[in-house]
């Protein structure tokens, strides 16, 4: 919880990782590659006084991650969002055991969602079946621009992928997380193009895609998408640390979330451990929309509220205090306008 | 052969997703001129970098290199990014994009760049209607529909409307009507409003992606500040 002015807000930071990617567990040079852009995003986006060196950005561990989400942080519940990459790291990037080892310590502070890859064909549908039960899984976190053999990607309108969305319909795992931004992508098609999160979406209803980093680089695509299909949200990773480095382009990324989508649908995300979320919750609170940007309205407590946790404790079910929900009438006084 | 001719001849070469010449944005690492051989070094924001995008410039970088007069070669070499053998190899045997990347590429990159060809208008467009819009008060969203080319100022955000129009083989005469598809078609006047939005949010993402690969480029390459030349604000940013 953080409270500010006398207001209160329920945090939720609704991805975050427990990665290695030491050198012994790199397989290759794409592996340091990756966490060396990653490593760029995190010197390139922080403030000064929140970078890490790249040592302790290789690996953090569990205790660390507890003190920045939970003790320092303001953070109430985070949830994991594990992306693989398995042609990168020996042991993969995330660290599947200990992170889930960690949720059963701190059931009511963590969340683990896995992931899948539909390339596995049956194979990987019997896995996701066991993994389901085992961690319990609400959410899976789709990375589809992973390589794997020759493939450098998969489309979630692809039939195998479809199979794995009508599987984890009965499985009860509800929200799909699709890393839609920068870094990878296959090579002849477009993966920043959202154009599969559309028919997906369209198709099941039931489901709630999370678009993570919220279609960046192609923020009008993911608005023009997320505009018409209601199960459709907005994750803020990558695009929260903006608040610091240019103020005015992330006033214009919630401005348009907020008019193509609504306040419901927008989840605030550290990206734990590319950014830490102290510093993010704190900009947040006091981020107002610039004055002489007269095509947005003023972003209002409530809202704040919404985005910092109340969204994504909806999605997953998560109790949040009464005092901390927002107030009955206001919201009301919200959907009516 | 120059090194200044040579250069000044890569200002033709557009990242399609960021609408800027790579020389603006200090992708160009180096560029010696030797006799008749020239030799061209890239470098971009990330090693992870679209392979398809940065195939497109490296090619079209060799493209109008080889078109000087007093060229008889030219070696261009994209540096530290997950794919530079493979593009690099390509490049030395003209393999074009199918040869470069085999069975992946199932697709041309025509297709791509239309596409960001496309965008770059929609933004060019929005710049050129909000500042419209910002100069005459008394104008309204609504009204955009009769805006013609003509009404438009004589201003760097209007050439660069035509510019754009042109590439795209859209009309550039001055009844033209300015708020497009992209295929040159006006909007229904009640979609005009919606469309302007729409355009804006091309705009804004096209802008903040090129901030954040600029600045990107300076934290992977420091030394890269030197070479970039700031973006046109074409419109104020917001």
């Amino acid at each position: 919880m953080y409270t500010k002015d006398g207001d209160s807000y329920f945090i939720v930071d609704a991805h975050v990782a427990l990665w290695d990617a030491r050198p012994e567990n790199q397989a290759n040079i794409h592996g340091k590659q990756f966490i060396d852009c990653f490593y760029d995003y995190h010197r390139n986006l922080s403030p000064e006084s929140e970078l890490w060196s790249y040592e302790e950005y290789l690996y953090y561990g569990g205790a660390r991650l507890m003190k920045d989400l939970f003790q320092d942080g303001y953070v109430d519940h985070a949830i994991f969002q594990p992306a693989h990459l398995g042609a990168f790291y020996k042991n993969g990037f995330g660290q599947t055991e200990e992170a889930f080892a960690l949720t059963k310590q701190h059931p009511d502070k963590l969340t683990y969602n896995h992931y899948f890859d539909p390339r596995l064909e049956q194979a990987g549908l019997d896995q996701l079946r066991c993994d389901a039960e085992r961690f319990g899984l609400k959410g899976v976190k789709l990375y589809t621009a992973e390589w794997r053999d020759d493939s450098r990607g998969y489309k979630l309108d692809d039939p195998w992928c479809r199979r794995y969305l009508e599987t984890c319909l009965d499985l009860g795992i509800r929200n799909i997380h699709i890393h839609k931004g920068p870094t990878i992508r296959p090579l002849d098609r477009d993966a920043f193009d959202v154009a599969d999160i559309d028919k997906v979406a369209t198709d099941y209803t039931d489901l709630d895609f999370v678009v993570e980093h919220c279609g960046l680089p192609r923020l009008e695509d993911f608005c023009w998408i997320a505009t018409q299909e209601p199960n459709v949200h907005a994750g803020l990773a990558v695009a929260m640390p903006f608040i610091h480095t240019r103020p005015r382009y992330f006033a214009q990324i919630i401005g348009e979330l907020l008019y193509w989508l609504d306040e419901d649908r927008i989840q605030f995300s550290s990206d734990y451990a590319l950014w830490t979320p102290k510093w993010l919750v704190e900009r947040f609170v006091d981020f107002q929309i610039p004055e002489d940007m007269t095509e947005y309205a003023p972003l209002t407590i409530d809202q704040k509220r919404k985005i910092l946790g109340l969204n994504a404790a909806a999605m997953y079910d998560l109790p949040v205090p009464e005092e901390l929900q927002v107030r009955r009438i206001e919201t009301q006084a919200v959907s009516v306008a | 052969m120059r090194e200044h001719d040579a250069y000044t001849a890569l200002h033709a070469v557009f990242d399609p997703e960021l609408d800027e010449p790579i020389t603006d944005l200090g992708f160009v690492r180096s560029l010696t001129v030797d006799g008749t051989e020239v030799t061209v070094h890239l470098r971009l924001p990330t090693s992870f970098c679209s392979p398809n995008f940065a195939y497109l410039m490296a090619s079209d970088a060799k493209d109008v290199l080889t078109a000087l007069d007093g060229v008889s070669r030219v070696h261009v070499v994209l540096d530290d990014h997950h794919d530079s053998d493979l593009i690099n190899r390509g490049l030395a045997a003209d393999a074009g994009y199918r040869g470069t990347f085999g069975a992946e590429a199932d697709q041309d990159l025509d297709a791509l760049r239309l596409t960001f060809r496309r965008k770059a208008h929609t933004a060019a467009m929005e710049r050129a209607l909000t500042r419209l819009l910002r100069e005459n008060r008394e104008l309204t969203d609504d009204r955009l529909h009769d805006i013609t080319l003509a009404d438009l100022p004589d201003h760097r955000t209007t050439h660069a409307l035509l510019r754009r129009r042109a590439a795209l083989g859209l009309d550039t005469a001055p009844e033209a009507p300015v708020l497009v598809d992209d295929h040159g078609k006006p909007y229904p006047r009640e979609e005009v409003p919606l469309r302007l939005r729409f355009a804006r949010s091309v705009r804004i993402s096209i802008d903040g992606n090129a901030h954040f690969c600029r600045d990107l480029l300076r934290t992977r390459y420091p030394e890269s500040a030197a070479d970039q030349t700031p973006r046109n604000q074409e419109v104020h940013a917001s």
